[in-house]
């Protein structure tokens, strides 16, 4: 009866609230699919002024960042906590160093007079306009997530550190590390539908 | 009875002790009793705001409320009665209590995520409460239709923000019940001997689950719309306007269903154990509650037939509202199925599930005729659709709750009411409520559009009679909660069992102890097995 030492139970909460996650941004992307269609040419254009290198280089830190988050959780099964340490470090400093990219990448934009409600914006195609205007909600939102994330991975990492994740009960790593995963999965479809749409 | 402590006397972590034992409590049963207390304000208060509403339109003109202030306070209505009382009432005041107990085990499986959701619940309301005084609350309607919601200067984003609050408490709950359900079951216990009101909960908690995201990303977009104004759903700007009633439906409609299901669940329970015969039609009642859960997630275009849709939508729509017309029906011809040739004993629960079935299926079938496309041109917008929709939400949710109330009672405080004021009080709510609704759906046909503070001189006579009607329900529901309020006072001498229920909460003693069972609780092979009831109650329930 006691839930307490159910491990699978927790990943089973842990998945569902990845669905709930998932439904998050499909309405987002809903959104996208609908205004796509109608503005298909101004999406494309939209897509040439993205700069395809901060993409590609985020997608990469990404998914290295994912495969650490992996490693952790079987070096945790195997009690090697030295490595699960690093690996987790490693991912957040990959979590970092994709806030730092997308801080750049937003400024260039915002330089360029291209955010809500801009004079460039409200001038240019209302294509254009919403295109745009969902390159920032969308990827204003996922880096949100991104932050909850390394919250979530920081607070692993005390947990493994002061010994409360253990070999024995790592379900609190392995929920994070599904975590990150989604998070990471989601941006592997904003990549392409922004940076890709050309 | 008192081999065991109750668990009102057993905190739960132990040092915990006063309102400490209550705020920083896991156990469920304290929980679901807080829900029940936060709610129950929710609703008397929304209520009296209601009876506001239908005071000034009892006369033409301007009375009682200005023109904006009459706008605010049916949003205010609104929102209250949808995200601050009918979502969580159900699942979060007796799922809470009662869905361990009726698969055996001893708590929900997230007990920390639990009181949290209940925190966030609160939380919610308290924002609620706060945008009323900042600038005033919204006039848009509990939709917050765009582009008014984006253009009113009144607090849209901190009522919005309430919402997505409470809405994430609504998700976690669900996440909590399914995981329960799954992982915490009695051994014996397999899926098609779960009681009825746990497995309406089930469906309940998915749509819950899969739902509620899409009103939480929609509310965030209305506050992106105020603070940064992308112009996502203004056609100046290249935006759809229809696009954000399509997304506030896609989860709006589903939480139609978060709100009757469990209801459903809850009459289920009663009908069976008053009839002393076994439910008609279980695995029915089972499959229809997951089929209602399927198909009414695709029904949500059927509130904007007259928004501008393709006919092929509108045809699409409508056929699939009707389809999910059946699995309801399926219920009510079951409920009244297993009463027919049953050993009907009547109590106040069950007088109270035999008006829900009545109201419900007025609501319904009502239903049926804004769900067919044509009809609905005519009254699309018009008070025909208020009476709609408060049949089947108060006349079937808000019955199902007081029916609830009076069935598990006993149960949550060791206490008997009074069975007399119980039923007159049900006699009042229930003439009151059909006379009440009655005159709207008639104020409807004949073509009076809802949310105006005012109305031509034909439609005196109907709003006239709808307030006299609502003062009746008023002064009922009031009673209602006066008489089981004042049972508190008496002796806590309720039996294990007063009503002659088989599922397994009232096989413990009541109040129940806190951890739910004094022993391992026996599973029937069969949840609704009354055979041995039948014997052991051959006399009637008695007061106290």
């Amino acid at each position: 009866m006691s839930s307490h030492a159910d491990e699978s139970g927790k990943k089973m909460g842990m998945w569902l609230f990845l669905y709930t996650e998932i439904i998050l941004f499909g309405g987002l992307f809903v959104l996208y699919a609908v205004y796509f269609s109608r503005y298909t040419s101004d999406f494309i254009e939209g897509g040439k002024g993205l700069s395809l290198i901060f993409g590609v280089v985020n997608t990469i830190i990404l998914l290295i960042s994912s495969f650490a988050v992996a490693a952790a959780i079987t070096a945790i099964q195997r009690g090697q906590k030295k490595i699960v340490l690093s690996a987790i470090a490693g991912c957040l400093g990959c979590g970092a160093i994709f806030l730092v990219n997308k801080y750049f990448e937003w400024g260039h934009k915002i330089a360029l007079g291209i955010y809500p409600n801009s004079d460039r914006l409200l001038d240019g195609p209302d294509g254009l306009n919403m295109f745009f205007g969902l390159y920032y909600i969308i990827t204003g939102l996922h880096g949100l997530h991104i932050v909850i994330g390394m919250t979530f991975l920081a607070v692993s990492f005390g947990f493994v550190l002061v010994g409360r994740v253990t070999a024995k009960r790592f379900a609190l790593l392995e929920n994070a590390g599904l975590y990150w995963h989604l998070v990471d999965l989601i941006w592997i479809f904003i990549f392409p539908l922004f940076y890709l749409v050309v | 009875m008192d081999f065991e402590k109750s668990f009102f006397e057993t905190p739960s972590s132990a040092r915990l002790t006063g309102i400490w034992s209550w705020l920083l409590t896991t156990d469920h049963k304290r929980i679901g009793l807080m829900y029940l207390f936060a709610t129950g304000f929710w609703f008397l208060l929304a209520v009296l705001l209601g009876g506001l509403l239908r005071l000034e339109l009892m006369f033409p003109g301007q009375t009682l409320l200005s023109s904006h202030l009459y706008n605010s306070i049916f949003t205010l209505h609104g929102v209250i009665m949808i995200f601050l009382f009918i979502i969580p009432a159900l699942p979060a005041v007796f799922g809470n209590f009662f869905l361990p107990m009726q698969i055996g085990t001893d708590d929900v499986f997230f007990p920390k995520l639990n009181l949290m959701s209940w925190y966030l619940y609160m939380l919610g309301g308290v924002i609620a409460i706060f945008s009323l005084f900042s600038d005033g609350f919204p006039d848009t309607g509990w939709t917050f239709y765009v582009p008014f919601s984006i253009s009113t200067n009144t607090n849209v984003s901190t009522a919005v923000f309430a919402a997505f609050v409470l809405g994430f408490a609504s998700m976690l709950t669900g996440l909590n019940f399914i995981t329960t359900i799954h992982r915490m079951r009695h051994p014996k216990m397999g899926w098609l001997q779960i009681p009825l009101f746990t497995w309406s909960l089930y469906a309940t908690s998915w749509v819950q689950l899969l739902a509620t995201p899409i009103i939480s990303v929609t509310l965030v977009l209305v506050m992106v719309e105020r603070y940064f104004n992308v112009g996502l759903f203004d056609p100046a700007r290249g935006g759809g306007p229809i696009l954000y009633q399509h997304l506030f439906w896609m989860y709006s409609h589903p939480a139609v269903y978060i709100m009757i299901l469990p209801g459903m669940g809850v009459i289920s329970e009663i009908i069976p154990v008053f009839a002393r015969k076994s439910i008609f039609g279980y695995k029915a009642i089972v499959a229809s509650s997951m089929a209602i859960a399927v198909a009414g997630s695709l029904v949500w275009a059927h509130h904007m037939y007259t928004s501008g849709m393709s006919d092929t939508a509108v045809f699409v729509f409508s056929f699939l509202t009707f389809v999910v017309a059946i699995p309801s029906a399926i219920k009510v011809f079951s409920w009244v199925a297993t009463l027919y040739k049953g050993a009907i004993e009547m109590t106040p629960p069950l007088f109270l599930s035999l008006c829900f079935i009545y109201l419900f299926s007025v609501g319904g079938l009502t239903g049926l005729v804004l769900g067919g496309a044509g009809t609905d041109i005519h009254v699309h917008d018009t008070h025909f659709v208020v009476s709609h929709f408060h049949f089947t939400m108060f006349g079937g949710t808000g019955f199902a709750f007081f029916a609830a109330l009076h069935y598990w009672w006993p149960k949550m405080f060791g206490r008997m009411y009074n069975f007399k004021w119980a039923y007159i009080a049900s006699v009042l709510v229930t003439g009151g409520f059909i006379f009440h609704y009655v005159p709207m759906f008639i104020l409807g046909l004949q073509g009076m559009p809802r949310r105006y503070y005012d109305y031509l001189p034909q439609y005196a006579n109907g709003n006239f009679m709808a307030g006299f009607g609502g003062l009746f329900m008023i002064v009922g529901i009031f009673m209602m909660m006066t008489n089981l309020i004042l049972s508190l006072k008496r002796e806590r001498n309720a039996p294990a069992d007063p009503w002659g229920g088989v599922t397994l909460e009232w096989m413990t003693p009541s109040p129940p102890p806190l951890h739910n069972f004094t022993g391992e609780p026996e599973v029937l092979d069969y949840p609704y097995d009354f055979s041995k009831v039948i014997e052991k109650f051959a006399r009637k329930p008695k007061e106290s």
